[in-house]
């Protein structure tokens, strides 16, 4: 099938796609969104810490040191706007021994050259005061009061939404399989569709290398960096009130613990350089890790309280920095690379790629009236009143699908209108099925009325999409009881 | 099914249960025997019965009822008695909130939010499963993964089939049960594998539910790896050391669609954490009286709440003393102060109540943590001087040990606690 011609065609609806995408959708412009997976964010973007970190953990000299402050401060808006869960925390990284002390130095340097006030430096007593589960053994710390949590599969789901809502072009299951130039014009195939189009940017996440080697541009390999983590019950919310950092190594950030938005407790990431990038095993080695780093911090976290685990691979390139540019293919610009802090920074890249594509020669006249996406409710965070009252209009509202965190029929129905066509889906965007008993109760209700919604059978209903079936229709009973002869 | 739901919900009542299951049930039916007045129970399914629904097997009933029911049989006898007694039985509804006063906050699918008051609590929320999550196995998350309970549901009372070629982790009784379930359905059940070197499950589960059907079931072995990246495709087991450590150059992998985790229940005590009652950290469920009263007066609870049973036929037996005493305590009754603490023994997990009297009868449950061939059960004093012992036949972990407290057993015990053991005679 052939679509009508685009002004861009954006590669990956992770955060770093789909921030852009919605970047885009502000200005008189044709945009298509592809992604291969079922639905939006189901790659990297759905199985990270979810921080948006503090701006002072990375060097001025790079690009990702310099989007990630920048990106940073760009989150409060957007959670006004689209009404993801977002909270800012505050962070400490925290030093265990002498040699830790030179680190935190370091990020007092890096916040003075970014001029990023109010991070300072806490002594002992004033950690163990503010934080009394973090080590006894702690000798000092750096307090950032800018460092938040966010749910950043639903980040997602409301920046592509709110593109959508304002003309983007969403099309999941749909992998680019081949990238031409021919003059102005790029063709883009899918396997359902081909589209032309005069922009196009990759924001392919694991896949980035892979699109830009189909539109000729070489020079670049994408190395996956597993990180497991560990999800911890809610019962023990506020065992820590800010996330805390262990002090850096070069490697990677360490083990945090995390307090995230819903109220659990997120142990990890680990990072461990993986050959397979698809690869989102989790090990016994990664938990023994993860706990032994985590427990230097909170010595009295247990895995006995894990209720989830999961893992997602960091997008890697050499030097570790982003790459984010025009090639030397007219028209195809590279957002490869995005790592952490690629979370922090998404909505900076946004807005870099856009002035990227503008400086390029595509116009971009802004829209001057937006279309506002509702932000979605989610019925436990209400007050009685607000409950009764939505309770009393909606009758959805007073049945309980999922009964560990509270997530309404009402929800679910709503979730399933904005797009959710996955069991995943519905998780994500509403949290049934994520809490302590992981949708041992809830599952089946979430595929019946993912079934009845969509009109389709509960054998059709998929977890994460094509192969992820999740149930079988019984063969046809084929006994016949032959009635005795007389 | 049974449309017998309340038009209209009272601002108070004498005693509400939370969880309309065969212990919430039970209670009622005893708080209302016991001359409650209005009794509400509340369950968030669409039917009351609770887990008895997708149970279609038989063997319940036979010790508490005197002849072999279904689940679905067992759960509509007592739901009959139920609404025959009087009680008001809320389905669809949620119970969102508890406070120290026994104000409750209630969602409920025909009267939205409601709030409302008791004179006492009956805590009968049953049990959960635990995941894959909770023992942490390694590997991907594909689809294909259910514990064993989400899997009975699917297939009994949705008519659907989980998979094809099914592994089953756990000897636990639903495990086993679904393994002849599923071989009915004509699915292949590859095996059964059991971390610990002895099953899980009663008795005559192993013998009518693997024996039978030539299931084989792999003891000090457990699931090391799960492959697969859509759909579950093969999982990797191994067997486990003396200190059950998986010996990972013996695994070997068994191709499979579907994985089944039978690895035990945990108490589902959210509502009382919410009333910080005391809990036991080996039951997981809340500390209670021999009237089943918990550390808070008034707030009563049985059932798998309490600790997990393994026959249903115990439980009504406990919603009764419970539901008994929440009615009388609505009525303005205060139960005597227990005077005897039960502590766990050599071999003993746990004792449920933990307190009792030494002037009134007592049926005390409890699990040993290893089987023993020929046993005895002795309760100590302080001194360690045996003041009751009881020889016992074989005992294992996965059947609860039953000991039955007539008057007069304790008569000149002076103590204020007795050690419980189960040891080798």
């Amino acid at each position: 099938m052939s679509e009508p011609m685009q002004d861009v065609v954006v590669v990956g609806a992770g955060i770093v796609g789909a921030a852009i995408a919605h970047e885009l959708s502000r200005n008189e412009l044709a945009v298509t969104l592809l992604d291969r997976e079922a639905e939006a964010g189901f790659g990297t973007s759905k199985a990270n810490s979810g921080i948006i970190h503090g701006g002072h953990h990375t060097d001025t000299d790079t690009l990702k040191g310099r989007l990630e402050w920048v990106g940073n401060q760009l989150w409060d808006p957007l959670c006004d706007e689209l009404g993801f869960g977002f909270a800012r925390v505050g962070e400490l990284t925290v030093a265990l021994t002498e040699a830790d002390l030179p680190a935190l130095d370091h990020l007092i340097e890096n916040a003075e050259e970014k001029d990023i006030g109010g991070v300072e430096v806490w002594s002992r007593d004033r950690i163990c005061a503010a934080e009394p589960q973090v080590t006894r053994g702690v000798i000092a710390g750096v307090f950032s009061p800018h460092t938040a949590v966010v749910n950043p599969y639903e980040a997602v789901f409301g920046l592509v939404e709110a593109a959508v809502a304002n003309n983007v072009r969403l099309r999941t299951l749909s992998p680019v399989t081949d990238l031409h130039h021919d003059g102005d014009t790029w063709t883009v195939t899918t396997p359902s569709a081909t589209f032309a189009t005069r922009f196009v940017v990759n924001a392919a996440g694991l896949g980035a290398a892979a699109i830009a080697h189909m539109a000729g541009v070489d020079g670049f390999e994408i190395r996956g960096r597993k990180g497991e983590e560990y999800l911890l019950d809610k019962r023990l919310r506020h065992l820590v009130r800010r996330v805390i950092y262990p002090c850096p190594t070069p490697l990677s950030k360490g083990t945090l613990v995390i307090p995230t938005y819903d109220g659990t407790i997120m142990v990890g990431p680990t990072a461990e350089e993986v050959d397979d990038p698809d690869d989102v095993t989790t090990t016994t080695a990664g938990e023994s890790t993860a706990f032994a780093g985590a427990r230097r911090l909170v010595p009295s976290l247990s895995e006995r309280d894990v209720i989830a685990q999961f893992a997602g691979t960091r997008a890697t390139i050499r030097g570790d920095d982003f790459l984010i540019g025009p090639t030397e293919a007219p028209g195809f610009v590279n957002v490869a690379g995005i790592q952490s802090p690629g979370l922090t920074a998404a909505p900076a890249i946004a807005r870099y790629v856009a002035d990227l594509l503008r400086h390029g020669g595509l116009e971009m006249p802004p829209k001057p009236l937006l279309n506002m996406i509702e932000r979605p409710v989610h019925f436990a965070s209400l007050t009685t009143e607000q409950q009764r009252t939505l309770a009393d209009t909606d009758e959805r509202y007073r049945r309980i699908v999922c009964r560990c965190e509270f997530v309404t029929e009402g929800e679910v129905g709503d979730a399933i209108e904005r797009g959710a066509t996955t069991v995943d889906g519905l998780k994500f965007r509403t949290r049934a099925g994520m809490g302590r008993c992981q949708g041992g109760f809830c599952a089946t209700r979430c595929i019946e009325l993912l079934s009845a919604d969509l009109g389709i059978e509960m054998s059709e209903v998929t977890k994460r999409g094509p192969g992820s079936w999740l149930v079988l229709d019984r063969p046809d009973d084929e006994v016949m009881i032959e009635p005795e002869a007389p | 099914m049974i449309d017998d739901r309340p038009h209209v919900l009272l601002p108070n009542y004498d005693v509400v249960v939370a969880g309309g299951g065969p212990a919430g049930l039970g209670a009622a039916v005893a708080a209302r025997e016991a001359g409650a007045e209005r009794v509400l129970v509340v369950d968030r399914e669409a039917e009351a019965g609770g887990i008895l629904l997708q149970c279609i097997h038989s063997g319940f009933g036979l010790h508490h009822l005197g002849e072999e029911l279904t689940g679905p049989e067992y759960a509509q006898r007592i739901l009959e008695n139920a609404l025959d007694d009087g009680v008001d039985v809320l389905t669809n509804a949620y119970l969102l909130d508890i406070d120290n006063d026994q104000n409750l906050k209630l969602l409920s699918a025909d009267h939205g939010v409601a709030i409302l008051d008791t004179e006492a609590t009956v805590l009968a929320m049953g049990a959960r499963e635990r995941t894959r999550a909770a023992i942490r196995i390694p590997g991907r998350r594909p689809a294909g993964i259910f514990t064993a309970g989400a899997a009975q549901r699917l297939v009994n009372l949705n008519g659907v089939l989980p998979g094809r070629r099914v592994v089953i982790l756990g000897s636990g009784d639903i495990g086993l049960i679904m393994a002849r379930r599923l071989t009915l359905e004509g699915v292949e059940v590859a095996g059964v594998f059991e971390l610990m070197p002895h099953a899980n499950g009663l008795s005559r589960n192993i013998v009518q539910c693997l024996h039978d059907f030539d299931i084989p079931l792999h003891l000090s072995t457990t699931v090391v790896e799960i492959h697969g990246r859509d759909r579950i495709d093969k999982v990797t087991v191994a067997p486990v050391d003396a200190q059950m450590k998986p010996v990972l150059d013996k695994a070997w992998d068994v191709p499979c669609d579907t994985l089944l985790v039978s690895v035990g229940l945990i108490p589902e005590n959210e509502l009382s954490r919410e009333l910080r009652l005391r809990l036991d950290p080996v039951t997981s469920g809340p500390i209670v009286s021999s009237t089943m009263e918990t550390s808070r007066d008034g707030v009563f609870a049985c059932g798998n709440v309490v600790h997990i049973h393994d026959l249903v036929d115990f439980v009504s037996a406990e919603a009764e003393l419970a539901g008994g005493h929440a009615g009388r305590f609505a009525l303005g009754a205060r139960p005597p102060h227990d005077n005897v603490r039960l502590q766990p023994g050599k071999n003993v997990a746990y004792c449920v109540p933990h307190t009792v009297t030494t002037d009134q009868p007592h049926t005390v449950y409890m699990r040993v943590r290893k089987p023993l061939e020929k046993s005895m059960l002795r309760l100590r004093d302080a001194e360690g001087d045996i003041v009751h012992e009881r020889r016992l036949r074989y005992v294992v972990p996965a059947e609860m040990v039953t000991l039955k407290l007539r008057p007069g057993v304790l008569d000149g015990f002076q103590g204020d606690a007795l050690q419980v053991e189960v040891v080798p005679r």
